[in-house]
């Protein structure tokens, strides 16, 4: 982007904000585009198994007749295009199949599950930033300019190894030690609130250690501008520095980073369900894939990449609303001069 | 095509989505000469350079000089050369020589800008910014180039430096008898090194003409205002002549 | 690898490693027969003397079995990670060969698989490739390329757009040269670096496929197939999913503090060594200054630990009303003087000055707060880049208001009109409109002009400009100047002017005082820089082409190069440079009065 001459300050300079109507149908048009490729995707699956799905899923055993039966069923026997057609028509009229061995409509089960699946991953990342954001702040304020190096180690080192574990090792943890072994909380499924507690922990953990650690070294780089340090030569007191100057430009990045950790967390929550037995999408996801029912397995895997899809849009959104460079920087086209 | 027929650029037109950088330009280069070309930032100036030099797409046509016999230096001495390869291997790339005369083409350039041969060995960290830009010279001198276009070549270099920088161009050009199109900000190191200056605004030629003419007598008003602008250390004006300038 | 981890957890990481490595090669000789062997008479116990870590359902030796898995786990680990390396750098590098139109949509594509978390894309390819140890290595590879497509892509694209890289396509080398010769070698190593973390991410992805029963299956096993089948039987005997969950997670901790300390290493950002520095002595300095003086600096310097010594014993007199050029090369040590003097050294630096005095008062004698609201409310500061020098989440307005309301007590609605009013001071245009913006909605030239005015909020004694027009096109710097300049004139507060360009220095300030090598060497009238005495600041004028150099004429070129703040010795610094140096010349000449306002530091002239 080439700088304004200052030829043009006869006239009020242009205001960006304008601009994000047209930067919102942009942002949906990609989200559609996005949506559509994941339908073809989880459309080609089936397709893409080598040899014949309906074999793989009802064994070498199975007379021909019933394999015959189920694939007229799951309509397999179409040609591909009118196969496609049928999807697409079914997925727009909320239909997403029916489960191989119970019979049960996917909708259904996605219907019972997603609710649980997303209250898990909300709660996790209101604790995650919670806890992250101001232990960020607090470290590189502690540590900016080289100072304090003993504390930089001890926080890179410990949010670093909290990062290495995987959530479900975390979840077993949990599990052994509070839950089987001080009897301090549920083992598994909901009862109620307390069985939050340990699955919500779980997931967080990792998230809140790597936005901790992203929320440092955005401070520290902002601690470093020349608008930083105007502030201070400003002489404004802390406060102000910190929570009115600061604050806002660490958000952007750190947000975006929230954002795509959650997404990440949607699909943690597979593996933390699966410890803690919890009755969201998760556990009946796995359970679909090892059993190849491949129909629920097919709109599970639909439903994950959707609802990242459509975090990662809100989270474009949030950004553009609260950061007024991104809505420019989206804006202009990518024209370098 | 005549070997001492003008480089011609003619209706160049250079966009970047609904931008248009450069606007129908027309500008003709004399053999054996430095044409300065002057402009504020977003005059589309550089961009002009990278479309002559092929680097850009555009629209017009560019006659006096072979495709690929074009080569440019650039602003950012850390940047054009590569960290990873030797200041001989750089220099290598564009020699058109066999490979076994390829050493002593590279020692003669060297000495062109004045580096010790010595120096083929060495990586661009061990070098200042000034030994730098010596180096892309030679290296765009190696391809024996029919149009060298130097983009602020000394904007990122101390005054000291930039001198001899300058200095040297104004040698190459008598040596080789090079043609050259000299970018710059500097209207004061636009004079010193052109023998014809072309002033730009807004993607258009504003006014061009022989250094003299333009300097001494601009016809146009973005000319003067640019002329008027530039800081002065003239031994004749007084005290009060020059705080008056910038009040 | 030639960049092994130094740091203690980087260390750490390395053993951790190397430990598994060697576990894998003699693992499965040692222990396999103990793992294989089925004792249904010590079906599911808990830890003994015999069993270290307790037996598995079958009886089994859960220690042997774990320690002999380390081989499978890192093997498949190994074989996902080169899967999904490969891929990736080939995506990634792509679109640099193909046509435009491909490489976009290359791009377009990973863009797309990147937002998918990969446990998701790990899924989907083990659906299609099959629920066994094939599968799951396919998927973590799969999931694994589209992150590293990105990475080479972006470091791609940023070696693509150096100028190197023109260079070449200009001298004709074709494209898949520039891609091995150039880009390749430049992205090698950080590409390398990273792959240390890919192979924990894979690890782990490996261990959570097979913990769900995606992955290996019975009867081999991973790590993730033990905690499987450990899992099975957690409510029974839940010490079973203790060895295999510790050994992922010793290897995810080793594989990530490996690759960060690596990643470190890439980025190549090393703090300054040595002790602390020690405050430089200073030196009492007795003459009292004139009744006008805004600014009087005796003896400043400034000192970095392992005896870097940017500014050295600077003495500067700034009076109302004027416009004190400090004029020097990169390196000479000007910006940290002004830096100093607004107390504003980066850490760790030290500044010992025997006095600084604003408006009269001793900096030193001042508690902090005290110093705090003197500084706050009489200096003013204006840096280089006007695009970061005014926060970009604020209103322009805001911004200067604040400065009003915090230190000179101004109610808000005081403070808002007197922005505008300092806006419009700065010949800004519709200053009330301006104020309501955020400063990426103005140009350069405005966002100087409106932190000149920021400086204006209260009454500055004192204007530090650093500087403030090298970013700026010269008919936008021109009106800067004029605005720095009326600005002091109105308020009679003295300024500091910073900058490289002699001309520039020449054109705005009234006196000039010239810094080389952290020293300054001569101080004169701005009128009388064609009569400078010291020969730098002579070859200094003599190296600037100006709209009256001679154009048949060389230009004066000063030979070699300015010592760096480390290395200044003890004699003239100058003097390995200088046509006229002579012996004696190895000591230090002291700056000295020769004519009224002229001071010059040199032993050769008059």
């Amino acid at each position: 982007m080439t700088a304004l001459s200052d030829t043009d300050r006869g006239a009020p300079p242009r205001r960006s904000r304008r601009l994000t109507g047209r930067l919102l149908a942009r942002r949906l048009l990609r989200l559609a585009g996005s949506l559509a490729v994941l339908v073809v995707a989880s459309f080609a699956m089936i397709h893409l198994i080598p040899g014949d799905p309906l074999r793989r899923m009802l064994g070498s055993t199975a007379p021909k007749e019933l394999v015959d039966q189920r694939r007229a069923e799951l309509g397999l026997d179409q040609p591909l295009p009118a196969q496609f057609a049928d999807h697409v028509r079914q997925l727009l009229s909320g239909d997403l199949g029916t489960s191989f061995f119970s019979s049960q409509p996917v909708a259904d089960i996605i219907g019972q599950g997603l609710p649980h699946t997303l209250a898990l991953a909300a709660l996790a990342t209101l604790t995650a930033l919670a806890v992250a954001v101001p232990l960020g702040l607090w470290a590189a304020v502690r540590t900016r300019d080289g100072r304090r190096r003993g504390t930089e180690t001890a926080f890179t080192t410990l949010t670093g190894a909290a990062v290495a574990v995987p959530e479900y090792l975390y979840g077993l943890a949990l599990l052994l030690v509070l839950s089987l072994g001080l009897g301090l909380f549920p083992p598994a499924g909901l009862t109620g609130p307390a069985s939050y507690v340990l699955p919500v922990t779980a997931l967080a953990i990792a998230p809140a250690a790597m936005i901790a650690r992203l929320a440092r070294v955005e401070t520290l780089r902002e601690l470093d501008s020349d608008y930083m340090r105007l502030a201070r030569a400003k002489r404004l007191p802390a406060w102000r520095l910190y929570a009115v100057h600061l604050l806002p430009n660490t958000l952007t990045a750190t947000l975006t980073m929230g954002g795509l950790l959650l997404s990440g967390l949607i699909t943690g929550s597979v593996l933390v369900e699966n410890v803690f037995a919890w009755p969201g999408l998760g556990l009946r996801t796995v359970e679909a894939i090892t059993q190849k029912d491949y129909p629920v397995a097919q709109a599970m895997i639909l439903v994950y990449g959707a609802l990242v899809l459509v975090v990662n849009f809100l989270v474009d959104l949030l950004i553009d609303v609260l950061d007024p460079r991104s809505a420019l920087s989206a804006s202009t086209t990518s024209g370098e001069g | 095509m005549n070997i001492n027929d003008p480089v011609n650029i003619s209706g160049l037109t250079v966009r970047f989505g609904s931008r248009t950088a450069v606007d129908r330009l027309s500008l003709e280069v004399p053999k054996g000469s430095t044409t300065g070309l002057v402009g504020e930032s977003g005059s589309g100036k550089s961009t002009l350079a990278r479309a002559v030099a092929g680097l850009l797409p555009c629209r017009g046509t560019v006659t006096g000089v072979a495709p690929g016999r074009v080569q440019m230096v650039f602003q950012d001495p850390s940047s054009s050369l590569d960290p990873r390869m030797s200041i001989g291997d750089a220099i290598a790339e564009g020699t058109r020589v066999p490979r076994a005369r390829r050493a002593a083409e590279v020692g003669r350039l060297l000495e062109l800008v004045a580096l010790p041969a010595g120096y083929a060995g060495k990586y661009p960290r061990e070098l200042s910014g000034g030994q730098c830009q010596r180096v892309a010279i030679a290296r765009a001198l190696a391809a024996g180039p029919e149009l060298l276009i130097a983009d602020e070549i000394t904007s990122a270099l101390d005054v000291s430096v930039q001198g001899a920088v300058l200095n040297l161009l104004r040698e190459l050009r008598g040596e080789l008898g090079l043609t050259m199109l000299f970018i710059s900000h500097n209207l004061a190191v636009v004079r010193y090194v052109c023998d014809a200056v072309a002033v730009m605004r807004h993607g258009r030629l504003v006014e061009s003409g022989p250094v003299q003419d333009v300097i001494g007598a601009p016809r146009h008003a973005y000319t003067r205002a640019l002329l008027d602008a530039v800081p002065r250390l003239s031994p004749a004006a007084s005290d009060t002549e020059r705080v008056r300038r910038v009040r | 690898m030639r960049r092994l981890p130094r740091n203690p957890a980087g260390l750490l990481g390395a053993g951790i490693v190397a430990l598994l490595v060697l576990l894998a090669l003699f693992g499965p000789p040692l222990w396999a027969d103990a793992a294989a062997r089925i004792n249904p008479r010590e079906i599911s116990q808990g830890s003994s003397a015999a069993h270290l870590l307790g037996t598995d359902a079958l009886g089994r030796d859960l220690l042997a079995r774990t320690l002999t898995a380390t081989r499978l786990t890192l093997g498949l680990a190994l074989l996902a990670t080169l899967i999904g390396t490969a891929t990736g750098i080939l995506l990634g590098t792509l679109p640099q060969v193909l046509p435009r139109r491909a490489g976009r949509a290359v791009i377009a594509a990973v863009d797309l698989l990147v937002a998918f978390p990969a446990l998701l894309l790990a899924m989907f390819t083990a659906v299609v490739a099959g629920l066994d140890a094939q599968g799951a290595v396919l998927g973590i590879g799969a999931a694994l390329a589209p992150a590293f497509a990105r990475l080479t892509h972006t470091m791609t694209a940023s070696v693509a757009g150096a100028d190197y890289i023109a260079a070449a396509r200009m001298l004709g080398v074709p494209r898949h040269r520039v891609l091995t010769r150039h880009v390749l070698p430049n992205i090698a190593e950080p590409l390398i670096l990273n792959t240390a973390q890919a192979m924990g991410g894979a690890l782990l992805g490996l261990s959570a496929m097979s913990f769900l029963g995606m992955g290996v299956q019975a009867p081999a096993y991973d790590w993730g197939r033990l905690l499987n089948e450990a899992f099975g039987h957690v409510y029974v005997t839940p010490s079973a999913v203790v060895a295999p969950a510790l050994a992922v997670t010793l290897a995810g901790l080793g594989f990530m503090l490996l690759g960060d300390s690596f990643a470190r290493a890439a980025a190549h950002t090393r703090a300054p060594a040595g002790g602390p520095a020690a405050a430089p002595a200073a030196v009492p300095a007795p003459d009292e200054p004139a009744p006008d003086t805004v600014l009087e600096v005796r003896d400043l310097t400034v000192a970095f630990p392992g005896g870097t010594t940017p500014v050295r014993q600077v003495s500067l007199t700034v009076r109302a009303g004027e416009i004190l050029g400090l004029v020097g090369e990169s390196g000479s040590g000007k910006s940290m003087t002004a830096a100093a003097i607004g107390q504003l050294v980066p850490h760790p630096g030290r500044t010992g000055s025997a006095r600084i005095r604003l408006g009269g008062v001793d900096l030193d004698g001042l508690t902090a707060s005290e110093r705090r609201r003197l500084l706050g409310s009489s200096l003013a500061m204006v840096f280089q880049d006007p695009t970061s020098a005014l926060n970009p989440a604020l209103r322009v307005g805001g911004q200067l208001a604040e400065v009003a309301t915090l230190h000179g007590g101004a109610t808000r609605t005081e403070a808002r009109d007197r922005a505008v009013e300092r806006l419009d001071r700065v010949r800004i245009r519709h200053p009330a409109d301006t104020a309501r913006r955020h400063p990426h909605e103005l140009s350069g030239g405005m966002r100087q002009r409106a932190v000149i005015a920021m400086g204006l909020m209260n009454t500055p004694r004192l204007i530090i400009a650093d500087e403030p027009t090298t970013a700026l096109d010269v008919t936008v710097q021109r009106e800067v100047l004029r605005v720095l300049r009326e600005a002091v004139d109105e308020t009679r507060a003295g300024a500091l002017f910073i900058s490289h360009d002699i001309a520039v220095v020449g054109e705005v300030c009234d006196r000039i005082a010239v810094m080389y090598a952290g020293r300054v060497v001569e101080e004169l009238p701005a009128g009388a820089l064609h009569q400078a005495r010291h020969p730098y600041t002579r070859a200094l004028v003599g190296s600037l082409p100006d709209m009256d150099t001679d154009r048949s004429r060389p230009l004066t070129t000063i030979p070699g190069r300015q010592p760096a703040p480390g290395d200044v010795g003890e004699g003239c610094a100058f003097a390995d440079r200088c046509a006229l140096a002579t012996a004696r010349c190895a000591t230090r000449p002291e700056l000295r009065t020769r004519t009224g306002t002229h001071s010059v530091a040199c032993w050769e002239v008059k």
